[in-house]
C-alpha cells in the first residue's frame, strides 16, 4: 500500500463536502433507495467470490454488484483484500471459489486481454506504463485493442492499416487532451511528472474504449488539489457513459465522488451502501478505528 | 503532429534530417543507397580506399560478409531489440536457412534426386523452413522470461549444430558442396560466379534494403507498438489488451526468416557447407553487434552488423611486429567492445527514444 495514511470517520464528518445524515447512524437515509433504483442494470456481478492462496483466505464469499453509470468505490483498511479483489474483477487472479459475472457472462479464466476487450480497462496501484515509449504511443497501445490491423497489413501498408493508424491516433490525442496532458504527446512517458502519468494511465485505459473503468488508487501520492483535479476527471469519465470502480485509501475522495460503497475488511465484506450508510456504519468505524464491533 | 514536434527538436544528424521535407529526405535516402551500391569500388578512391579496404581478403568479399551479418543482426533486433525477448541461439535459424537450400539443391543431398532445384526456387522453401522452425521453437518456450528463454535458445541453437554434426543425412563435417548460385547471366556470363564477389554483395545489399522497409513498417504499426509494449511491461501490454504471446511469436518468426534470408545467401555464395560453420560463437557475435551498435534502432543493428564482420576481416594479413594481428582478432575485439560498452552503454547509434530521454536528462542537470 503506498498510503499509509487512513482518515477516521471523524474526519469524513468534518471535511465531506456533503451534508451528514445525523438523525440515522445505522439506518438507510430515505433518499437511497429511490437513487439506487434510477441507476442502471446490473453490469457487473460478484458472486459469493472466494479467493486462497495456499492457507491464506484473501476474499472471503464477497458479494457486490456494480450497476451501470455509477461511480463504485471499493475500500477498506490495509490488507483488506481490495487489490484482490479488484484483481480477481479484471483476471489476474482465478477466484477459488465463486462466480464473476460482467454482462451476465462469466469473466472467470478468460485471458487479460479478452477481458479488457470485453469491456473492463484498469490502470495499476503502482504506475506501469511502457517507460521508453511515448505519452501518445502509450495512448495507442490501448486504442490497439480493438484494431485488426495484422501483420500482413502492416507490412504491406494496406488500406486497413491507414485507416486504423489515422483514427487510432486521433482517439488518443482526443484521449490525451481529456485527461489534460495533450502537451506532453510526444515525450517519452518516463520524462512525464508522477501526476501526468498518472493520467496518461488513466488515458491509456480509456483508448480501450471500456464499459467499466477500474482504478486502482489514483490518488496516491496526490497532495489536495491534484486530487480535486482527479475528483472532476472521474466525474467526466462517468459523465461520458462509463461506469467506473474507484479503490481508494483517501475518504475524503471516495465520501465526495461515489455513488456506492462496499467495504473490506479481512477479506470480508463488512458494509454496503451510499457513502452516508457507509459512514455511520458502526462495523466500518470499528474496522477503522480498529475498535470491537461491540464497544463502538 | 506532436510527436514529429518532439522528433525536431532533437539534434544532431538525425535531428537534421528530421527537420527537412519529404523530398530532401527522400533524396538523402537515395544518395545513401546510391553509396552503398557503390562501395566495392571505394577501394580506388584516393585518400579513402586504403585506410577502409581489407588487405588479408579481396574488399568485395569483405563486404559481401558484413551483408549477411547486418542481415543477422536486423532479424536478431527485431527479436532482441524490440520485442526484448533475449535469443542467444540466434545462429540456428541462420543454420536451418543454409541447410535448407543445401538440402534442396546439392548434389550431396539425399533429396537431389528428387529435387534438385535451381538456388531461386530454394529460397522460398528453406524460408518457410525457418519461419516453422521459429514458431517451434516459440511456442513451447515463449511462456519463459529472460534468462530462462536466453538458456532454451542456447540449447535450441547447439541441437541444431549436434544433429547437423551427427546425422548423416545432414553430413555433419563432410558438408553439402556444389550449391548452385543465384541464376542470371550477363553477355553470356553467369553474374553470380566463382571468383566476383561484387554481385554478391549487390544482392545481399538489395535484400537488406527490402528488409529495413518491411521491419520499418511493422515498427511503425500495431505491430513494432505491441513489441515495445511487451518489451516494457509485459503484464501491463496484456492488460490493455495487447495478444502478447501471438506478438512474441511473430517477433520469433520474423527474426527467424530474416536469418534465414541471411543463411541461404551465405549457402548461395560460399557453395559449400558444413557443421562447422554454425557454432555458437557465431550468435554471440551477433548479439554483441546488435548491443553495440544499439539494441532497438535498425541503423544500430546495421552499424553493428558492419563492425562484427568489419573488424575481424580488417585485421587479416595485418601484423604488428611479427605478430600476426588475425590471430588476436577475437582479443582486439573484445577490447573494442569493452571499450564502446564503457563510453557508449546505449549503443554507438542509440534508438531515437533512448536518445531523447539522454538528452532531457541532460536538461534536467542543467536547466537554462
Amino acid at each position: 500500500m503506498t498510503e499509509p495514511h487512513q482518515e477516521t470517520p471523524e474526519e469524513w464528518d468534518r471535511e465531506n463536502a456533503r451534508p451528514v445524515d445525523e438523525a440515522a447512524p445505522t439506518g438507510k437515509p430515505a433518499s437511497a433507495p429511490a437513487r439506487n433504483d434510477v441507476r442502471g442494470d446490473v453490469l457487473l456481478e460478484v458472486d459469493h467470490v472466494t479467493l486462497r492462496f495456499g492457507g491464506v483466505v484473501a476474499l472471503n464469499d464477497v458479494s457486490f454488484s456494480l450497476r451501470k453509470g455509477e461511480i463504485f468505490g471499493l475500500i477498506g483498511p490495509n490488507g483488506a483484500g481490495k487489490t484482490t479483489c479488484f484483481n480477481a474483477m479484471t483476471g489476474v487472479y482465478r477466484p477459488t471459489e465463486g462466480a464473476i459475472r460482467f454482462q451476465g457472462e462469466s469473466i472467470v479464466g478468460k485471458k487479460k486481454h479478452q477481458i479488457t476487450r470485453g469491456g473492463i480497462a484498469r490502470t495499476f496501484q503502482n504506475v506501469r506504463l511502457f517507460p521508453e515509449m511515448t505519452a501518445l504511443e502509450n495512448v495507442m497501445v490501448g486504442a490497439d485493442a480493438h484494431h485488426k490491423t495484422s501483420v500482413i497489413s502492416a507490412l504491406f501498408r494496406l488500406p486497413r492499416f491507414w485507416r486504423e493508424e489515422k483514427s487510432g491516433r486521433q482517439r488518443s490525442l482526443e484521449l490525451l487532451r481529456f485527461v489534460g496532458i495533450a502537451h506532453r504527446a510526444g515525450d517519452v512517458s518516463r520524462n512525464l511528472s508522477y501526476g501526468e502519468q498518472r493520467r496518461l494511465e488513466i488515458a491509456r485505459a480509456l483508448a480501450t474504449n471500456p464499459t467499466l473503468l477500474c482504478l486502482d488508487e489514483p490518488a496516491a501520492g496526490f497532495n489536495p488539489a491534484e486530487k480535486e483535479d482527479l475528483l472532476q476527471l472521474i466525474r467526466r469519465i462517468r459523465d461520458t457513459g462509463v461506469t467506473v470502480l474507484l479503490i481508494e485509501h483517501d475518504m475524503r475522495l471516495v465520501m465526495g465522488v461515489t455513488d456506492r460503497i462496499v467495504v473490506l475488511e479481512f477479506g470480508k465484506k463488512i458494509a454496503e451502501g451510499t457513502p452516508a450508510e457507509v459512514r455511520d456504519n458502526p462495523a466500518v468505524i470499528a474496522a477503522y478505528l480498529g475498535v470491537p464491533t461491540d464497544a463502538a | 503532429m506532436s510527436e514529429k514536434a518532439s522528433f525536431r527538436s532533437s539534434g544532431g544528424v538525425r535531428g537534421w534530417f528530421g527537420r527537412q521535407p519529404w523530398y530532401i529526405r527522400g533524396v538523402v535516402v537515395l544518395l545513401a543507397a546510391v553509396a552503398a551500391y557503390l562501395l566495392p569500388y571505394v577501394g580506388d578512391v584516393p585518400l579513402i580506399g586504403p585506410q577502409i579496404v581489407t588487405e588479408g581478403i579481396d574488399w568485395p568479399s569483405a563486404l559481401f560478409n558484413m551483408s549477411y551479418y547486418v542481415l543477422l543482426a536486423l532479424g536478431l533486433n527485431v527479436v532482441v531489440g524490440y520485442a526484448g525477448l533475449l535469443d542467444l541461439g540466434y545462429v540456428g535459424f541462420f543454420a536451418v536457412g543454409a541447410y535448407g537450400t543445401a538440402l534442396l539443391t546439392s548434389p550431396d543431398s539425399i533429396l537431389y534426386e528428387d529435387t534438385g532445384w535451381k538456388w531461386l526456387m530454394a529460397v522460398p522453401a528453406a524460408l518457410v523452413l525457418t519461419m516453422i522452425a521459429g514458431v517451434i521453437l516459440g511456442w513451447p518456450t515463449l511462456r519463459l522470461r529472460g534468462d530462462y528463454l536466453a538458456i532454451v535458445t542456447l540449447g535450441f541453437a547447439e541441437i541444431i549444430r549436434i544433429v547437423a554434426t551427427s546425422t548423416t543425412t545432414l553430413r555433419g563435417d563432410r558438408g553439402f558442396a556444389s550449391i548452385p548460385h543465384p541464376p542470371g547471366s550477363w553477355g553470356g556470363e553467369p553474374i553470380f560466379g566463382v571468383t566476383d564477389a561484387i554481385p554478391y554483395f549487390w544482392l545481399g545489399l538489395t535484400v537488406i534494403i527490402l528488409v529495413i522497409l518491411g521491419v520499418r513498417n511493422l515498427d511503425r504499426s500495431r505491430v513494432g507498438r505491441s513489441w515495445l509494449a511487451i518489451r516494457e511491461d509485459e503484464e501491463a501490454a496484456e492488460v490493455m489488451g495487447v495478444r502478447t504471446f501471438k506478438y512474441k511469436l511473430w517477433a520469433f518468426a520474423i527474426g527467424a526468416f530474416i536469418g534465414g534470408l541471411g543463411g541461404v545467401l551465405f549457402a548461395g555464395e560460399q557453395s559449400f557447407i558444413n557443421s562447422q560453420t554454425f557454432v555458437l560463437q557465431f550468435s554471440i557475435l551477433v548479439l554483441a553487434g546488435v548491443v553495440m551498435g544499439g539494441s532497438g534502432n535498425m541503423a544500430g543493428a546495421i552499424l553493428g552488423g558492419v563492425l562484427i564482420s568489419y573488424i575481424p576481416d580488417r585485421l587479416r594479413g595485418l601484423s604488428f611486429g611479427d605478430t600476426d594481428l588475425y590471430e588476436y582478432r577475437f582479443a582486439i575485439f573484445g577490447a573494442a567492445i569493452i571499450l564502446i560498452m564503457v563510453l557508449r552503454p546505449q549503443g554507438l547509434i542509440p534508438s531515437r527514444r533512448r536518445a531523447m530521454e539522454l538528452k532531457d536528462r541532460e536538461k534536467e542537470v542543467a536547466p537554462q
